[in-house]
């Protein structure tokens, strides 16, 4: 049936509070959501003063500095520190994104810094993304094609074709879209979710993509494909500013026109 | 305990194949329905007040008697796919889901059945 209490184990207590250095006067507090499965304890909020002139402006910088300096057994993902590798995200502030490319001055009070919603957490920061990876493979993402590649060039777009994907190339896979969406949260093992469903559009619009009918066959489900109801949470929380959302309404519009 | 591999989950029960007939025509409906409920809206505030003879009169119109059949046709088919969807959110109780879609087709049927049938007796009567 529908469950209207919370497991047990996600009832979150406060923490440990980390004071500033002696003598820091432009002090952030960062409020940083803290799981250890191997404790046996439920989650934590600890708090963590940062000394902000000795600190980079992103959230992530914070996040750096506070393991290298307060507690090293915080533990999040990372990589790129630019936006390009999609590891950081989490949800800053009360909204998904990449910490590396949100700015610590765009949060008034104190920094919120939670994982992303709604997956299961392996530590602190760090959310279990198996079931996501496999929805993203399951689309099969890659060009398939009857006709053989010609032999001595790549196979050619014409700048119109290319344009067709433009604000889906770009996703990072970092599925800060998927998990804000409600009707993934409800129904994630069987709905793929809009970071998948951008990457099978990006498919499908791809002029040297020659199995569109089946890619379009195999998202014809009323879970796969029809749980999105048109939230858009996906394009409200993109950190890349894409819009998931449209790419399903898309995909939604290409299979009326297939049946 | 499970040694499934992550990605035969996600294949799941894949692919079903016949979703696309319920959203399209729940946004037919949907459009639809619009002029629909206004016309109607407005037809019965014009009749408040008016004695049985005047609304039977309204109704025999043969324009009037096909809108009603549409309108109690579109509405029940729409609130049981809308409702259907709703309780494909939030019921993940096999059996409940089942049961639960069932009976709301069943309820829209007698409902609509019962609606189409008053409508009718209505209109042929005068």
């Amino acid at each position: 049936m529908v469950e209207f209490a919370l497991p047990a184990n996600s009832k979150i207590s406060s923490g440990k509070t980390h004071k500033a250095p002696e003598g820091a006067t432009n002090i952030k507090r960062f409020q940083v959501y803290r799981y250890d499965p191997d404790d046996g304890e439920n989650p934590s909020v600890d708090t963590f003063e940062v000394d902000m002139d000795t600190c980079g402006p992103m959230v992530l910088d914070a996040l750096i500095k506070i393991k290298n300096e307060m507690d090293s057994s915080l533990t999040f993902r990372r990589s790129c520190r630019e936006g390009v590798c999609g590891s950081c995200a989490m949800n800053v502030d009360g909204t998904n994104t990449l910490s590396c490319i949100k700015a610590i001055d765009d949060i008034d009070g104190d920094a919120k810094i939670y994982p992303l919603p709604h997956m299961a957490v392996v530590k602190d920061l760090v959310p279990d993304l198996k079931q996501a990876y496999s929805q993203y493979a399951s689309i099969e993402p890659w060009l398939k094609s009857v006709n053989e590649p010609p032999a001595d060039k790549e196979r050619l777009q014409s700048p119109e074709e290319r344009a067709k994907l433009d604000g889906l190339w770009e996703c990072v896979l970092c599925f800060c879209c998927s998990t804000s969406c409600p009707s993934y949260w409800w129904n994630g093992d069987r709905y793929l979710g809009p970071a998948a469903l951008l990457q099978a559009y990006r498919w499908i619009a791809d002029s040297r993509d020659e199995d569109t009918g089946n890619r379009l066959d195999n998202l014809e489900d009323p879970f796969r494909l029809y749980r999105c109801h048109t939230i858009m949470n996906c394009t409200k929380t993109c950190p890349k500013h894409l819009n998931p959302a449209r790419a399903i309404a898309e995909v939604k519009k290409l299979i009326v026109e297939h049946r | 305990m499970s040694f499934r591999a992550e990605i035969g989950r996600v294949f799941g029960l894949a692919f079903s194949k016949s979703s696309v007939a319920h959203w399209w025509v729940q946004r037919l409906t949907a459009v639809a329905l619009v002029p629909m409920v206004l016309w109607f809206v407005a037809s019965i505030a014009q009749l408040a007040g008016a004695n049985i003879e005047l609304v039977r009169e309204w109704m025999s119109n043969p324009v009037t008697t096909v809108l009603l059949i549409l309108l109690i046709v579109m509405v029940f088919h729409h609130a049981q796919l809308g409702l259907q969807v709703v309780i494909e959110d939030y019921v993940h109780t096999e059996w409940v889901k089942t049961a639960s879609i069932t009976a709301v087709k069943i309820m829209a049927t007698i409902l609509g059945l019962s609606s189409l049938i008053a409508v009718l007796k209505i209109a042929l009567s005068g």
